[in-house]
Protein backbone atom coordinates (compact mmCIF):
# COMPACT_ATOMS: atom_id res chain seq x y z
CA UNK A 1 0.00 0.00 0.00
CA UNK A 2 2.77 2.39 -0.87
CA UNK A 3 1.25 5.71 -1.69
CA UNK A 4 2.60 7.90 -4.45
CA UNK A 5 3.04 10.63 -1.87
CA UNK A 6 5.19 9.61 1.04
CA UNK A 7 3.30 11.89 3.43
CA UNK A 8 6.28 13.78 4.79
CA UNK A 9 5.32 16.92 6.70
CA UNK A 10 7.74 19.78 7.21
CA UNK A 11 6.51 22.59 9.42
CA UNK A 12 8.49 25.80 9.09
CA UNK A 13 8.22 28.76 11.46
CA UNK A 14 4.51 28.27 11.90
CA UNK A 15 2.63 30.73 14.11
CA UNK A 16 -1.09 30.88 14.72
CA UNK A 17 -3.48 33.47 16.18
CA UNK A 18 -7.06 33.24 17.43
CA UNK A 19 -7.94 36.89 16.83
CA UNK A 20 -5.53 38.93 18.93
CA UNK A 21 -4.36 35.96 20.95
CA UNK A 22 -1.31 34.18 19.63
CA UNK A 23 -1.63 30.43 20.24
CA UNK A 24 1.49 29.12 18.49
CA UNK A 25 4.91 30.71 18.20
CA UNK A 26 7.34 29.89 15.43
CA UNK A 27 6.95 26.12 15.36
CA UNK A 28 9.41 24.20 13.17
CA UNK A 29 9.02 20.45 13.19
CA UNK A 30 9.39 17.55 10.77
CA UNK A 31 6.86 14.73 10.88
CA UNK A 32 8.29 11.70 9.12
CA UNK A 33 6.37 9.06 7.15
CA UNK A 34 5.93 5.64 8.76
CA UNK A 35 6.35 7.28 12.13
CA UNK A 36 3.99 8.00 14.99
CA UNK A 37 4.64 11.40 16.51
CA UNK A 38 2.99 12.20 19.84
CA UNK A 39 2.23 15.82 20.76
CA UNK A 40 2.18 16.32 24.51
CA UNK A 41 1.81 19.28 26.82
CA UNK A 42 -0.58 20.79 29.36
CA UNK A 43 -4.06 21.96 28.32
CA UNK A 44 -3.88 25.15 26.34
CA UNK A 45 -0.31 24.60 25.20
CA UNK A 46 -1.29 24.67 21.53
CA UNK A 47 -0.84 21.02 20.61
CA UNK A 48 -4.43 20.58 19.35
CA UNK A 49 -4.30 23.90 17.50
CA UNK A 50 -1.14 22.66 15.84
CA UNK A 51 -2.71 19.30 14.93
CA UNK A 52 -5.80 20.95 13.46
CA UNK A 53 -3.70 23.33 11.40
CA UNK A 54 -2.25 20.40 9.46
CA UNK A 55 -5.54 19.83 7.65
CA UNK A 56 -6.78 23.41 7.95
CA UNK A 57 -9.57 22.82 10.43
CA UNK A 58 -9.34 26.50 11.40
CA UNK A 59 -10.28 27.81 7.94
CA UNK A 60 -13.79 28.78 8.89
CA UNK A 61 -12.93 30.19 12.30
CA UNK A 62 -13.48 33.96 12.36
CA UNK A 63 -10.31 35.87 13.21
CA UNK A 64 -8.01 32.89 12.83
CA UNK A 65 -4.78 33.54 10.98
CA UNK A 66 -1.37 32.03 10.64
CA UNK A 67 2.10 32.60 9.28
CA UNK A 68 4.81 30.21 8.21
CA UNK A 69 4.49 27.03 6.19
CA UNK A 70 3.20 23.49 6.65
CA UNK A 71 4.57 21.47 3.75
CA UNK A 72 3.04 18.14 2.83
CA UNK A 73 5.42 16.45 0.40
CA UNK A 74 6.83 19.85 -0.40
CA UNK A 75 3.54 21.67 -1.02
CA UNK A 76 2.40 24.31 1.47
CA UNK A 77 -1.04 23.20 2.67
CA UNK A 78 -1.75 26.74 3.88
CA UNK A 79 -1.51 28.09 0.37
CA UNK A 80 -4.86 29.59 -0.65
CA UNK A 81 -4.74 27.63 -3.91
CA UNK A 82 -4.88 24.28 -2.09
CA UNK A 83 -8.22 22.46 -2.37
CA UNK A 84 -9.20 21.79 1.23
CA UNK A 85 -11.42 18.85 0.34
CA UNK A 86 -8.54 17.15 -1.43
CA UNK A 87 -6.21 18.05 1.43
CA UNK A 88 -8.53 16.33 3.90
CA UNK A 89 -8.58 13.18 1.79
CA UNK A 90 -4.81 13.10 2.09
CA UNK A 91 -4.83 14.10 5.75
CA UNK A 92 -7.44 12.15 7.70
CA UNK A 93 -8.54 13.10 11.18
CA UNK A 94 -10.04 11.27 14.15
CA UNK A 95 -11.41 13.13 17.16
CA UNK A 96 -11.69 12.55 20.87
CA UNK A 97 -15.38 11.66 20.70
CA UNK A 98 -16.25 9.15 18.03
CA UNK A 99 -18.59 10.81 15.56
CA UNK A 100 -20.09 8.20 13.25
CA UNK A 101 -22.82 9.42 10.91
CA UNK A 102 -26.26 8.16 11.96
CA UNK A 103 -26.18 5.70 9.09
CA UNK A 104 -25.18 2.09 8.57
CA UNK A 105 -21.66 0.89 9.24
CA UNK A 106 -21.23 0.35 5.50
CA UNK A 107 -22.43 3.82 4.56
CA UNK A 108 -20.12 5.44 7.09
CA UNK A 109 -17.06 3.86 5.51
CA UNK A 110 -18.36 4.29 1.94
CA UNK A 111 -19.05 8.00 2.50
CA UNK A 112 -15.71 9.39 1.36
CA UNK A 113 -15.17 7.17 -1.69
CA UNK A 114 -18.77 7.82 -2.87
CA UNK A 115 -18.28 11.56 -2.62
CA UNK A 116 -14.87 11.63 -4.17
CA UNK A 117 -14.89 9.20 -7.05
CA UNK A 118 -18.21 7.44 -7.47
CA UNK A 119 -16.91 3.86 -7.56
CA UNK A 120 -18.84 0.84 -8.81
CA UNK A 121 -20.78 -1.26 -6.35
CA UNK A 122 -18.21 -4.06 -6.23
CA UNK A 123 -15.31 -1.60 -6.01
CA UNK A 124 -17.04 0.05 -3.10
CA UNK A 125 -17.60 -3.29 -1.36
CA UNK A 126 -13.88 -3.96 -1.65
CA UNK A 127 -12.96 -0.51 -0.37
CA UNK A 128 -15.24 -0.86 2.63
CA UNK A 129 -13.93 -4.30 3.50
CA UNK A 130 -10.33 -3.21 3.11
CA UNK A 131 -10.82 -0.11 5.28
CA UNK A 132 -12.62 -2.09 7.98
CA UNK A 133 -9.89 -4.72 7.93
CA UNK A 134 -7.17 -2.12 8.26
CA UNK A 135 -9.04 -0.62 11.19
CA UNK A 136 -9.30 -4.08 12.78
CA UNK A 137 -13.08 -3.89 12.78
CA UNK A 138 -13.97 -6.29 9.95
CA UNK A 139 -14.48 -9.42 12.05
CA UNK A 140 -16.83 -7.63 14.41
CA UNK A 141 -18.71 -5.71 11.71
CA UNK A 142 -18.90 -8.00 8.69
CA UNK A 143 -22.24 -9.55 9.69
CA UNK A 144 -23.88 -6.26 10.54
CA UNK A 145 -22.72 -3.89 7.82
CA UNK A 146 -26.28 -2.66 7.20
CA UNK A 147 -26.96 -1.97 10.87
CA UNK A 148 -26.66 1.48 12.34
CA UNK A 149 -23.17 2.56 13.35
CA UNK A 150 -24.55 4.05 16.54
CA UNK A 151 -25.18 0.51 17.84
CA UNK A 152 -21.44 -0.14 18.06
CA UNK A 153 -19.54 0.17 21.33
CA UNK A 154 -17.42 3.25 21.97
CA UNK A 155 -14.20 1.50 21.00
CA UNK A 156 -15.79 0.05 17.86
CA UNK A 157 -17.18 3.46 16.89
CA UNK A 158 -13.73 4.96 17.21
CA UNK A 159 -12.26 2.24 14.99
CA UNK A 160 -15.11 2.89 12.55
CA UNK A 161 -14.08 6.55 12.41
CA UNK A 162 -10.53 5.40 11.66
CA UNK A 163 -11.88 3.07 8.93
CA UNK A 164 -13.90 5.99 7.50
CA UNK A 165 -10.71 8.06 7.31
CA UNK A 166 -8.73 5.17 5.81
CA UNK A 167 -11.32 4.64 3.05
CA UNK A 168 -10.03 7.86 1.48
CA UNK A 169 -6.53 6.35 1.40
CA UNK A 170 -4.87 9.21 3.23
CA UNK A 171 -1.14 9.68 3.63
CA UNK A 172 -1.45 11.26 7.03
CA UNK A 173 -3.67 10.40 9.99
CA UNK A 174 -4.23 12.99 12.72
CA UNK A 175 -5.71 11.80 16.01
CA UNK A 176 -6.86 14.16 18.76
CA UNK A 177 -7.10 12.19 22.04
CA UNK A 178 -8.58 9.19 20.21
CA UNK A 179 -8.70 6.91 23.24
CA UNK A 180 -9.47 9.24 26.11
CA UNK A 181 -13.09 8.09 26.35
CA UNK A 182 -12.28 4.38 26.01
CA UNK A 183 -11.66 1.63 28.53
CA UNK A 184 -8.18 0.04 28.75
CA UNK A 185 -8.99 -2.88 26.42
CA UNK A 186 -10.47 -0.63 23.72
CA UNK A 187 -7.54 1.75 24.21
CA UNK A 188 -5.10 -1.09 23.72
CA UNK A 189 -6.80 -2.07 20.46
CA UNK A 190 -6.49 1.49 19.14
CA UNK A 191 -2.84 1.57 20.14
CA UNK A 192 -2.13 -1.74 18.42
CA UNK A 193 -3.93 -0.43 15.38
CA UNK A 194 -1.69 2.64 15.20
CA UNK A 195 1.30 0.35 15.32
CA UNK A 196 -0.02 -1.48 12.22
CA UNK A 197 -1.17 1.64 10.38
CA UNK A 198 2.10 3.49 10.67
CA UNK A 199 3.60 1.12 8.09
CA UNK A 200 1.66 3.10 5.45
CA UNK A 201 0.99 6.44 7.10
CA UNK A 202 2.39 9.45 8.83
CA UNK A 203 0.58 9.47 12.17
CA UNK A 204 0.32 12.40 14.55
CA UNK A 205 -1.47 11.91 17.86
CA UNK A 206 -2.35 14.40 20.57
CA UNK A 207 -2.67 12.76 23.96
CA UNK A 208 -2.79 13.77 27.59
CA UNK A 209 -1.97 10.23 28.56
CA UNK A 210 1.80 10.23 28.84
CA UNK A 211 2.01 6.46 29.16
CA UNK A 212 0.08 6.24 25.92
CA UNK A 213 2.43 8.66 24.20
CA UNK A 214 5.35 6.60 25.45
CA UNK A 215 3.79 3.35 24.24
CA UNK A 216 2.63 4.29 20.77
CA UNK A 217 4.97 6.94 19.45
CA UNK A 218 8.39 6.91 17.86
CA UNK A 219 8.91 10.62 18.35
CA UNK A 220 7.50 13.00 20.91
CA UNK A 221 7.08 16.76 20.75
CA UNK A 222 6.49 18.71 23.97
CA UNK A 223 4.53 21.95 23.64
CA UNK A 224 4.31 24.56 26.36
CA UNK A 225 2.63 27.97 26.20
CA UNK A 226 2.41 27.79 22.42
CA UNK A 227 6.03 26.92 21.90
CA UNK A 228 7.73 23.71 20.91
CA UNK A 229 10.04 23.11 23.86
CA UNK A 230 11.58 19.82 22.86
CA UNK A 231 11.23 17.26 20.12
CA UNK A 232 13.07 13.97 19.98
CA UNK A 233 12.99 10.18 20.00
CA UNK A 234 10.30 9.04 22.44
CA UNK A 235 12.68 6.86 24.45
CA UNK A 236 14.97 9.82 24.98
CA UNK A 237 12.14 12.22 25.91
CA UNK A 238 10.74 9.84 28.52
CA UNK A 239 14.00 8.69 30.08
CA UNK A 240 16.35 11.65 29.80
CA UNK A 241 14.74 14.79 28.36
CA UNK A 242 17.18 17.57 27.60
CA UNK A 243 14.96 20.43 28.72
CA UNK A 244 14.19 21.05 32.39
CA UNK A 245 10.59 22.03 31.48
CA UNK A 246 10.02 18.72 29.69
CA UNK A 247 11.30 16.82 32.72
CA UNK A 248 9.10 18.86 35.05
CA UNK A 249 6.01 18.18 32.93
CA UNK A 250 6.42 14.45 32.44
CA UNK A 251 7.33 13.82 36.08
CA UNK A 252 4.25 15.77 37.23
CA UNK A 253 6.18 18.64 38.79
CA UNK A 254 3.69 20.90 37.16
CA UNK A 255 0.27 19.98 35.85
CA UNK B 1 -1.48 25.47 33.92
CA UNK B 2 -0.48 26.09 37.47
CA UNK B 3 2.87 25.64 39.11
CA UNK B 4 1.23 23.79 42.00
CA UNK B 5 1.99 20.09 42.11
CA UNK B 6 -1.00 17.81 42.47
CA UNK B 7 -1.86 15.87 45.64
CA UNK B 8 -0.83 12.63 43.94
CA UNK B 9 2.46 14.20 43.05
CA UNK B 10 3.08 15.22 46.67
CA UNK B 11 2.29 11.73 47.92
CA UNK B 12 4.65 10.21 45.35
CA UNK B 13 7.40 12.63 46.25
CA UNK B 14 6.96 11.98 49.96
CA UNK B 15 7.59 8.35 49.15
CA UNK B 16 10.65 9.19 47.07
CA UNK B 17 11.89 11.07 50.14
CA UNK B 18 11.30 7.99 52.29
CA UNK B 19 13.24 5.93 49.79
CA UNK B 20 16.18 8.34 49.97
CA UNK B 21 16.16 8.13 53.78
CA UNK B 22 16.22 4.35 53.67
CA UNK B 23 19.06 4.25 51.17
CA UNK B 24 21.04 6.66 53.34
CA UNK B 25 20.38 4.59 56.45
CA UNK B 26 21.38 1.42 54.64
CA UNK B 27 24.54 3.02 53.32
CA UNK B 28 25.47 4.37 56.76
CA UNK B 29 25.05 0.89 58.21
CA UNK B 30 27.12 -0.70 55.42
CA UNK B 31 29.92 1.84 56.01
CA UNK B 32 29.85 1.09 59.73
CA UNK B 33 30.19 -2.63 59.08
CA UNK B 34 33.19 -2.11 56.80
CA UNK B 35 34.82 0.00 59.49
CA UNK B 36 33.96 -2.48 62.24
CA UNK B 37 35.26 -5.46 60.27
CA UNK B 38 38.62 -3.81 59.58
CA UNK B 39 38.77 -2.72 63.20
CA UNK B 40 38.11 -6.33 64.28
CA UNK B 41 41.01 -7.40 62.08
CA UNK B 42 43.48 -4.76 63.27
CA UNK B 43 42.66 -5.09 66.97
CA UNK B 44 42.16 -8.88 66.87
CA UNK B 45 38.72 -8.44 68.42
CA UNK B 46 36.60 -11.54 67.73
CA UNK B 47 33.54 -9.96 69.38
CA UNK B 48 33.49 -7.18 66.79
CA UNK B 49 33.94 -9.70 63.99
CA UNK B 50 30.95 -11.67 65.25
CA UNK B 51 28.90 -8.49 65.47
CA UNK B 52 29.58 -7.75 61.79
CA UNK B 53 28.53 -11.25 60.77
CA UNK B 54 25.29 -10.93 62.70
CA UNK B 55 24.50 -7.44 61.46
CA UNK B 56 24.51 -8.63 57.86
CA UNK B 57 20.95 -9.90 58.26
CA UNK B 58 19.92 -6.33 59.02
CA UNK B 59 21.41 -5.12 55.73
CA UNK B 60 19.63 -7.91 53.87
CA UNK B 61 16.33 -6.87 55.41
CA UNK B 62 16.94 -3.22 54.45
CA UNK B 63 17.62 -4.32 50.88
CA UNK B 64 14.29 -6.13 50.69
CA UNK B 65 12.45 -3.09 52.07
CA UNK B 66 13.99 -0.70 49.56
CA UNK B 67 13.32 -3.14 46.74
CA UNK B 68 9.71 -3.59 47.70
CA UNK B 69 9.06 0.14 48.00
CA UNK B 70 10.74 0.77 44.64
CA UNK B 71 8.74 -1.91 42.85
CA UNK B 72 5.55 -0.50 44.36
CA UNK B 73 6.36 3.01 43.18
CA UNK B 74 7.25 1.77 39.70
CA UNK B 75 3.97 -0.12 39.43
CA UNK B 76 1.66 2.47 40.98
CA UNK B 77 3.18 5.74 39.80
CA UNK B 78 4.65 4.75 36.45
CA UNK B 79 7.32 7.38 36.81
CA UNK B 80 9.12 9.00 33.91
CA UNK B 81 12.34 10.86 33.22
CA UNK B 82 14.22 11.90 36.39
CA UNK B 83 11.90 9.94 38.69
CA UNK B 84 12.32 6.83 36.55
CA UNK B 85 16.09 7.18 36.61
CA UNK B 86 15.95 7.62 40.39
CA UNK B 87 13.98 4.43 40.99
CA UNK B 88 15.98 2.29 38.56
CA UNK B 89 19.17 3.51 40.23
CA UNK B 90 17.72 2.91 43.72
CA UNK B 91 17.21 -0.78 42.89
CA UNK B 92 20.80 -1.07 41.71
CA UNK B 93 22.21 0.86 44.66
CA UNK B 94 20.40 -1.21 47.26
CA UNK B 95 21.84 -4.32 45.67
CA UNK B 96 25.34 -2.75 45.66
CA UNK B 97 24.98 -1.83 49.34
CA UNK B 98 23.93 -5.36 50.18
CA UNK B 99 27.14 -6.53 48.47
CA UNK B 100 29.13 -4.06 50.60
CA UNK B 101 27.62 -5.77 53.64
CA UNK B 102 28.76 -9.14 52.29
CA UNK B 103 32.29 -7.83 51.83
CA UNK B 104 32.30 -6.63 55.44
CA UNK B 105 31.28 -10.14 56.49
CA UNK B 106 34.09 -11.63 54.39
CA UNK B 107 36.57 -9.34 56.13
CA UNK B 108 35.17 -10.27 59.55
CA UNK B 109 35.54 -13.96 58.70
CA UNK B 110 39.12 -13.36 57.63
CA UNK B 111 39.67 -11.62 60.96
CA UNK B 112 38.38 -14.70 62.82
CA UNK B 113 40.55 -17.07 60.81
CA UNK B 114 43.62 -14.87 61.30
CA UNK B 115 42.95 -14.87 65.01
CA UNK B 116 42.95 -18.68 65.02
CA UNK B 117 46.26 -18.96 63.16
CA UNK B 118 49.44 -19.75 65.08
CA UNK B 119 51.56 -17.38 63.02
CA UNK B 120 51.00 -13.70 63.46
CA UNK B 121 51.78 -11.18 60.80
CA UNK B 122 51.37 -7.51 61.37
CA UNK B 123 48.52 -6.33 59.21
CA UNK B 124 49.70 -3.78 56.73
CA UNK B 125 48.77 -0.24 57.74
CA UNK B 126 47.69 0.37 54.17
CA UNK B 127 44.62 -1.81 54.86
CA UNK B 128 43.32 0.79 57.29
CA UNK B 129 43.92 3.48 54.68
CA UNK B 130 42.14 1.47 51.99
CA UNK B 131 39.19 0.97 54.31
CA UNK B 132 39.07 4.70 55.05
CA UNK B 133 39.08 5.56 51.35
CA UNK B 134 36.47 2.96 50.41
CA UNK B 135 34.15 4.21 53.17
CA UNK B 136 34.53 7.82 52.18
CA UNK B 137 33.87 6.95 48.53
CA UNK B 138 30.72 5.15 49.59
CA UNK B 139 29.53 8.08 51.71
CA UNK B 140 30.20 10.59 48.93
CA UNK B 141 28.58 8.37 46.28
CA UNK B 142 25.37 8.18 48.30
CA UNK B 143 25.52 11.89 48.96
CA UNK B 144 25.96 12.54 45.24
CA UNK B 145 22.99 10.30 44.50
CA UNK B 146 20.50 11.78 46.95
CA UNK B 147 21.49 15.33 45.96
CA UNK B 148 21.68 14.41 42.26
CA UNK B 149 25.16 15.91 42.17
CA UNK B 150 26.79 14.67 38.97
CA UNK B 151 30.12 16.37 39.65
CA UNK B 152 30.52 14.63 43.02
CA UNK B 153 29.50 11.33 41.39
CA UNK B 154 32.27 11.74 38.80
CA UNK B 155 34.69 12.66 41.57
CA UNK B 156 33.95 9.38 43.40
CA UNK B 157 34.53 7.40 40.19
CA UNK B 158 37.88 9.13 39.76
CA UNK B 159 39.04 7.98 43.19
CA UNK B 160 38.74 4.26 42.43
CA UNK B 161 42.11 4.03 40.66
CA UNK B 162 43.99 5.00 43.82
CA UNK B 163 42.36 2.15 45.78
CA UNK B 164 43.10 -0.30 42.97
CA UNK B 165 46.73 0.81 43.04
CA UNK B 166 46.91 0.26 46.82
CA UNK B 167 45.53 -3.23 46.35
CA UNK B 168 48.15 -4.03 43.68
CA UNK B 169 50.94 -2.68 45.80
CA UNK B 170 49.77 -4.63 48.86
CA UNK B 171 49.66 -7.76 46.76
CA UNK B 172 53.32 -7.33 45.87
CA UNK B 173 54.32 -6.65 49.48
CA UNK B 174 52.49 -9.74 50.75
CA UNK B 175 53.89 -11.87 47.95
CA UNK B 176 57.39 -10.87 48.97
CA UNK B 177 56.68 -11.86 52.59
CA UNK B 178 55.18 -15.17 51.56
CA UNK B 179 58.11 -16.06 49.33
CA UNK B 180 60.56 -15.19 52.05
CA UNK B 181 58.86 -17.17 54.82
CA UNK B 182 56.37 -19.94 53.98
CA UNK B 183 54.81 -19.66 57.48
CA UNK B 184 53.35 -16.34 56.43
CA UNK B 185 51.49 -17.87 53.47
CA UNK B 186 48.25 -18.53 55.35
CA UNK B 187 47.98 -15.17 57.08
CA UNK B 188 49.32 -13.47 53.95
CA UNK B 189 46.52 -14.96 51.88
CA UNK B 190 43.94 -13.82 54.43
CA UNK B 191 45.24 -10.26 54.31
CA UNK B 192 45.20 -10.41 50.53
CA UNK B 193 41.54 -11.44 50.70
CA UNK B 194 40.81 -8.51 52.97
CA UNK B 195 42.52 -6.14 50.57
CA UNK B 196 40.54 -7.65 47.70
CA UNK B 197 37.27 -7.14 49.60
CA UNK B 198 38.09 -3.50 50.30
CA UNK B 199 39.00 -2.96 46.67
CA UNK B 200 35.58 -4.39 45.74
CA UNK B 201 33.82 -2.02 48.16
CA UNK B 202 35.49 0.87 46.33
CA UNK B 203 34.27 -0.61 43.02
CA UNK B 204 30.71 -0.74 44.34
CA UNK B 205 31.01 2.87 45.53
CA UNK B 206 32.13 3.69 41.98
CA UNK B 207 28.99 2.01 40.60
CA UNK B 208 26.90 4.19 42.87
CA UNK B 209 28.83 7.26 41.72
CA UNK B 210 27.96 6.29 38.14
CA UNK B 211 24.32 5.96 39.12
CA UNK B 212 24.46 9.47 40.60
CA UNK B 213 25.72 10.81 37.26
CA UNK B 214 22.98 8.89 35.44
CA UNK B 215 20.38 10.38 37.76
CA UNK B 216 21.71 13.92 37.54
CA UNK B 217 22.59 14.10 33.85
CA UNK B 218 20.70 11.22 32.19
CA UNK B 219 24.06 10.00 30.88
CA UNK B 220 25.53 6.53 31.19
CA UNK B 221 29.22 6.78 32.07
CA UNK B 222 29.95 3.21 33.13
CA UNK B 223 32.13 1.00 30.92
CA UNK B 224 33.36 4.27 29.40
CA UNK B 225 30.05 4.54 27.54
CA UNK B 226 30.47 8.30 27.53
CA UNK B 227 33.74 8.49 25.66
CA UNK B 228 32.77 5.77 23.20
CA UNK B 229 35.55 3.38 24.22
CA UNK B 230 32.94 0.72 24.95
Amino acid sequence: MTAIHPGAIAVEEFSFWYGAKQALFDISLDLAPQTVTALIGPSGCGKSTFLRSINRMHDLLPGARSSGRIRLDGEDVLDRGVDVVQLRQRVGMVFQRSNPFPKSIYDNVAWGPRLNRNPSRSELDDLVEQALRRAALWDEAKDRLRQSATGLSGGQQQRLCIARALANEPEVLLLDEPASALDPIATQRIEELLWELKKDLTIVIVTHNLQQAARVSDRTAFFYLGRLVEHGATDQIFTAPREERTDAYITGRFG
Amino acid sequence: MTAEPTAGFRHFHDQLGTLKQRLLAMSARAEELVELSVDALLTRDTGKAQAVIEADREIDRMELEVEQLTVELLALQQPMARDLRFLISAIKITSDLERVGDHAVNIAQSALRLHALPTRVTPEPSLAEMARRARSMLADALDAFVRADGALGRDVCGRDDAVDAMHDSLFRVLLTHMMGDPRTINPGLELLLVSRNLERVADLATNIGEDAVFLAEGKQIKHHAEDGRG
